[in-house]
């Protein structure tokens, strides 16, 4: 059975299983439409726009890994700045051996990925609490370590070279679609995983982790795949940052406050679903633009609303709409026909 | 051997009534339209198969399970609403089924526990150390280290120093031989000496007709059968308790010799 | 004697330590509430000590009187109120929860009153000086106070958990509180209880930092939540003394740690704790392995 686009009909019975072709067929030209048209943003808009649009493909990319973390394979990490830092310094690395930063941020990415294996290694084994704040210590204990190095920039960082060549507006509008590159291929990433059979694994693992495991689903093996996927959108989403901020200093590229950012936005736009992160990142970023001249007050407002949220709205504000609507933009399900009968949506 | 007497003592009001409870465990419908009286001084027996709603009728009583529709008075107040500890204080007090006693506390930790919200009333943790003789010398000891009977007679003694009115029982043959199970029910009347009323929940039916003033007989949910032991024949508890349409007397039922259910 | 002087370092730091965890102890091994804003929770009790004291000029250590009993009322609220609801929904919700606390706490006292440090000083000898034995060792009479305090605390909560009635209740609501409900005991009251102890302990912690080193909004999550859990993870969840062991091993480490080269003192501590977390996670002093 082709499990991107087949059905199959089970002979005993008569029932057929189907995906959602034509949902996919919508979506898919919508979001073709869309990313076109984001394209074509630096001929239309000022940089500054497109330079609001880096930080929130920044979020975006980070809140869609911290979704497949928490929301599908039930790891609460609370030290994923520990992949955007390595993706910072990896771009970093790599311009001061004289390569390009765009060029250097597919092997960052990389990188990172391959950095994930011995960190999950270290915390595999551990539950819930402790797995969260080893997390913690794995990301304060990785930036303790690059700080010694002062052929990278020590404990105050510097900046970030081979990109002096390259025009302001030029670099500006390189950075937006280096920025979209990687959203989309992030998003496109994780939409792929969750309607393979491994997101099968997954989304078993978000509803009963135990009944997933009982049915000798790989849970182990889902997991690590996921941290090290998420690993690599984290590193590209740090090396873009790199990029978009010029410099790369470590108490910013690790700081614990990108956690915060991606597991905010994950919540309150939709934990465990693949929607969420965008509203949410679009919550997020309203509001930073919004209360941007006051300070702390948008992560004051964003923790709270997160914390209602994550109490009486587990399923966020896509939860809330989904609910009503039954509307599905990435859908990865499946439906189960009874023989003779048509598919009621 | 009989028990209790039981009886309309008093002013004839029943202790504990439950009317026309209607439970739900999710979707399922765990309890269609019960309604038992209890009566002061009685020893009311709940019997039935597996699954047949027992423990989820004792439970809703101790104040554990919210039933759907449907009310639970005790000494004539409402307290379908009342949360669980409170019904405990006012004197419903329930041994739950597996004995669930506090794993990283001592035997009399467990007992002064239970004796932390206790009415007025005879029982002392002294009392229940005299209640089960070998319990006093060993008080200090970690709660794993007994066996199942020696774990439930501290669930038991808990349940007691809070000198509840009605002691609910949750199937306290489970996972015990059948001579310590005998042992526990031959305790039942010193037990109800002081004054309290006792409602079981019991797999073993023939111990329970022994023990009981009157039994109620649940299948699926509803009530199959209800009446004191001299009232019922065999025959009929057999059809209540699986549901058969006027079974005879089979030798493999349930009072058949040995009284397994 | 550079390095018996480190150790002793060590070993008295590891009480601070232990101050900050025992109220982590508690929840976490009670409660299985991991609590990421711990740390915060301890800045904040310096800050309104801080505050008080400005406000009312009152002697520094009359400072303990007031913020102690209003940060244990606090937690008591907090666990009613947020915890608990939390909690009904599960460890993912607790944490999100938790760390959403914790940032906006952070946040909140960045904004209230800047990022400057501050600490809580007071011209007491007990408080500034320190005594030398020999020519390489120099220990300061706060950092034995503390030590003090925090075998006192210790011993304290030792005695309510074993000997107290709620204590008992306590123990006996982290094992089943479904059946201390049918003991009369309200499990919601119970954990507030505990809440209330560890906020206290947290709020003594938080003021003696203050007083050893200075506080800013930040320290919370750079420094205290994580020492926290170390202390606790190195020890052994559900010992108290296993808490005060794991803060000397972790405080004695981060001498060490200072001692190869002085800006690896915090690196140290946390290779520990990484090292503990992956070969024996259960700590020093539990008895069997945990899962």
């Amino acid at each position: 059975m082709s499990l991107v686009t087949g059905t199959a009909v089970d002979p005993a019975t008569g029932f057929r299983v189907t995906r959602s072709r034509r949902n996919v067929a919508w979506t898919g030209a919508g979001a073709l439409i869309v990313v076109v048209v984001l394209a074509l943003f630096p001929y239309i808009v000022y940089s500054g726009t497109t330079a609001i649009l880096v930080q929130a493909f920044i979020v975006l990319t980070l809140a869609s890994m911290w979704n497949l973390l928490a929301g599908y394979a039930g790891l609460v990490s609370v030290g994923q700045q520990a992949f955007v830092g390595l993706g910072a310094y990896f771009v970093l690395i790599l311009a001061l051996h004289g390569a390009s930063p765009f060029a250097a941020l597919p092997a960052a990415a990389i990188g990172c990925g391959l950095a994930a294996l011995p960190l999950w290694w270290l915390v595999s084994r551990l539950r819930s609490g402790y797995f969260a704040i080893a997390t913690w210590v794995l990301a304060a204990t990785v930036m303790l370590i690059i700080e010694k190095f002062s052929s990278i920039g020590g404990g105050t960082g510097m900046p970030l070279p081979g990109l002096s060549g390259l025009g302001a507006t030029l670099l500006a509008a390189d950075t937006y679609w280096a920025g979209l590159a990687v959203t989309v291929l992030a998003l496109a990433g994780v939409y792929l995983l969750l309607r393979s059979r491994l997101g099968l694994v997954l989304t078993a693992i978000r509803d009963d982790e135990v009944a997933a495991r009982s049915s000798g689903a790989r849970v182990g093996l889902a997991r690590l795949l996921v941290f090290v996927v998420a690993g690599i959108g984290c590193g590209a989403a740090g090396g873009l940052l790199a990029i978009s901020q010029l410099q790369v200093q470590p108490s910013s590229v690790f700081s614990v406050q990108w956690t915060a950012e991606m597991a905010f936005a994950t919540i309150i736009g939709g934990l465990g679903t693949i929607e969420g992160p965008i509203i949410g990142t679009a919550v997020y970023m309203v509001l930073q633009q919004t209360l941007a001249s006051y300070n702390a007050w948008y992560l004051i407002i964003l923790g709270l609303v997160a914390i209602v949220v994550a109490l009486f709205a587990r399923r966020g504000l896509w939860g809330l709409v989904d609910a009503r609507l039954n509307l599905r933009l990435f859908p990865v399900g499946y439906w189960l026909q009874a023989p003779g009968t048509r598919r009621t949506r | 051997m009989t028990v209790a007497a039981g009886g309309r003592a008093g002013n004839g009001r029943p202790l504990l009534e439950v009317r026309d409870l209607v439970v739900h465990h999710g979707q399922l419908r765990a309890l269609e339209g019960i309604s038992v009286q209890v009566f002061p001084g009685e020893v009311y027996a709940i019997i039935g198969a597996n699954g047949a709603g027992k423990s989820t009728l004792l439970r809703t009583i101790a104040g554990l399970h919210a039933p759907t529709t449907g009310t639970v008075a005790f000494d004539g107040q409402d307290v379908t609403r009342l949360r669980p500890e409170r019904r405990a204080r006012q004197g419903i007090v329930m041994v739950p089924e597996g004995r669930r006693l506090f794993g990283s506390l001592s035997v009399e930790e467990n007992l002064r526990v239970g004796a932390t919200y206790a009415r007025p009333g005879p029982w002392t943790i002294e009392r229940v150390y005299e209640l089960f003789g070998w319990m006093r010398e060993r008080r200090h000891q970690g709660t794993a280290q007994l066996s199942g009977g020696e774990q439930q007679t501290v669930a038991i003694g808990r349940a007691l120093v809070a000198n509840p009115r009605v002691l609910l029982l949750d199937e306290l043959s489970l996972g015990l031989a059948p001579v310590v199970v005998q042992r526990f029910y031959a305790m039942l009347p010193r037990i109800l000496e002081t004054g309290l009323t006792v409602l079981l929940v019991e797999q073993d039916v023939s111990q329970a007709l022994r023990v009981a003033s009157r039994i109620h007989c649940l299948l699926e949910g509803r009530t199959t059968l209800e009446g004191t032991p001299a009232e019922v024949s065999a025959g009929q508890v057999e059809a209540a308790y699986f549901g058969l349409a006027g079974a005879g007397q089979g030798a493999a039922g349930p009072l058949a010799e040995g009284g397994e259910s | 004697m550079a390095w018996v002087n480190a150790i002793i370092q060590g070993v008295l730091t590891g009480g601070l330590y232990a101050l900050f965890a025992c109220g982590l102890s508690l929840l976490f091994g009670v409660m299985k509430v991991v609590n990421l804003a711990h740390g915060d929770l301890a800045v904040v009790a310096g800050y309104v000590a801080i505050g008080v004291i400005a406000v009312t000029h009152m002697p520094v250590l009359w400072s303990f009187a007031v913020v102690v009993p209003v940060m244990a009322a606090g937690g008591y609220v907090l666990q009613r109120t947020v915890l608990q609801s939390a909690l009904d929904r599960g460890v993912l919700t607790t944490l999100l929860v938790t760390f959403g606390l914790s940032v906006v706490i952070e946040n909140g006292l960045l904004q209230f009153f800047t990022a400057n440090t501050r600490g809580i000083g007071a011209n007491l000898p007990l408080v500034q000086d320190s005594f030398s034995i020999g020519s390489q060792i120099q220990i300061a009479y706060l950092l034995v106070v503390i030590f003090a305090v925090a075998v006192v605390v210790l011993l304290g909560l030792q005695y309510f958990l074993s000997s107290s009635k709620y204590g008992r209740l306590i123990r006996a609501s982290a094992d089943d509180k479904e059946a201390v409900q049918l003991s009369g005991a309200d499990y919601r009251h119970v954990f507030g209880i505990a809440a209330a102890a560890a906020f206290a302990t947290v709020a003594l912690g938080g003021i003696a930092y203050g007083m050893y080193s200075q506080l800013n909004p930040t320290t919370g999550t750079d420094t205290i939540l994580l020492f926290a859990f170390a202390a606790v993870v190195i020890g052994g969840l559900g010992s108290l003394w296993g808490t005060l062991l794991g803060g000397i091993v972790l405080g004695v480490a981060q001498q060490i740690g200072a001692q190869i080269n002085i800006s690896d003192e915090v690196l140290a501590g946390y290779l520990v704790f990484l090292a503990v977390l992956v070969l024996r996670p259960q700590g020093l002093t539990a008895r069997k392995a945990r899962s």
